[in-house]
């Protein structure tokens, strides 16, 4: 494996985890607030998955990287503009309604994008995808369903699902940028081209969208800028929260 | 919470925890229809692998036998020996049964 390849993979595993971490950590403010006790439960369940998968790729990073550094130095340890996350994860959670769109549109996302994974040449990616695309598909059988819920259940709850659609919208085109280290990645049958997902994407959640009796928002406004470290505020003050502990006891366990 | 959880519905759950054992009650938990009830019954109650299928039933729908019954219904089986097996006397050629 050349180096720059090597490198490109590293970055994009990092990517990934970042994705993964960011949105776990955001599902994870919902515990011991969730609408009822099992909604809490199931929910929790769900942020679980999004961490183990974060550890996942962070490891692979961390052994690529081979400079000392482990999963922990990866979540724990760099700044928000070091992370390259996607700026849908770390909107902040927002009303429960605000939330499941949120969930539906990543797990809408990676329904399409982890079959592709799968195929990587890359064994190690390949191997996360395989354990992730089961997690995947519980997770859109809950976010639809919330989605469907809320969308066509009273007044109030379709004006706020409707409301979540249309503020988060925006922020969904940048799921499906590609830069030159992913292009590389794609090219070389490693990484995914996730420029060729939108289509079925738009498909599959303006489907649920109008069974759900929300209106599909047009394309007027697109906001990028997580994959080159250019957050939007929520994340300085996310990362904070998830880290100090980590920064203020390191090496801690507990 | 209260609020949410009286507008839910009550289930209960039963879990088959391999294949060809029989299901066994788990115990409850409240959603608002039987397929978010199943999503819930698995992450309440299956999340450490305990089991290869579930069954939710409306707690509304079990007829239970009440406690005022227990005289009439278990009761007089307690004089009738003859329902026991060991009631009967083998035959001496029948070693064991």
């Amino acid at each position: 494996m050349s180096d720059q390849i090597k490198d490109a993979i590293q970055e994009y595993a990092t990517r990934l985890g970042d994705d993964s971490v960011v949105l776990g950590h955001r599902i994870s403010e919902w515990v011991s607030y969730g609408p009822f006790l099992e909604e809490d439960i199931a929910y929790g369940n769900v942020s679980l998955d999004y961490i183990g998968r974060a550890r996942m790729f962070y490891t692979y990073a961390a052994e690529l990287a081979n400079d000392g550094r482990d999963e922990d130095d990866f979540a724990y340890m760099r700044n928000d503009r070091e992370y390259r996350n996607l700026l849908l994860m770390e909107m902040p959670k927002g009303d429960f309604a605000y939330s499941q769109v949120r969930q539906l549109f990543a797990d809408v996302y990676y329904t399409l994008l982890l079959p592709e994974l799968l195929q990587s040449k890359d064994e190690t990616l390949s191997a996360i995808a395989a354990k992730a695309i089961k997690e995947t598909k519980y997770h859109l059988r809950r976010s639809r369903d919330w989605v469907l819920r809320l969308g066509d259940g009273t007044e109030e709850s379709h004006k706020r699902t409707q409301k979540a659609v249309d503020q988060l919208w925006g922020y969904t085109h940048e799921l499906f940028d590609m830069d030159d280290t992913e292009q590389l990645l794609a090219d070389e049958g490693i990484g995914v081209d996730v420029s060729k997902l939108r289509d079925a994407w738009l498909k599959m959640v303006s489907d649920i969208l109008t069974e759900a009796t929300l209106t599909v928002p047009e394309d007027s406004w697109a906001v990028r800028g997580g994959r080159t470290g250019y957050h939007t505020e929520n994340l300085g003050h996310m990362l904070t929260e998830m880290q100090i502990v980590h920064r203020s006891h390191p090496g801690c366990k507990w | 919470m209260t609020n949410i959880t009286e507008k839910l519905e009550l289930f209960e759950v039963f879990v088959r925890s391999k294949r060809g054992l029989d299901h066994k009650h788990v115990g409850s938990l409240h959603a608002e229809d039987h397929e978010q009830a199943l999503e819930y019954a698995r992450d309440c109650y299956t999340r450490r692998s305990e089991g290869v299928s579930i069954w939710v039933v409306k707690s509304a729908d079990i007829c239970a036998s009440q406690e005022d019954d227990a005289d009439c219904f278990y009761d007089p089986s307690d004089d009738k020996p003859y329902r026991h097996a060991t009631y009967y006397v083998l035959p001496d050629p029948v070693n064991n049964m």
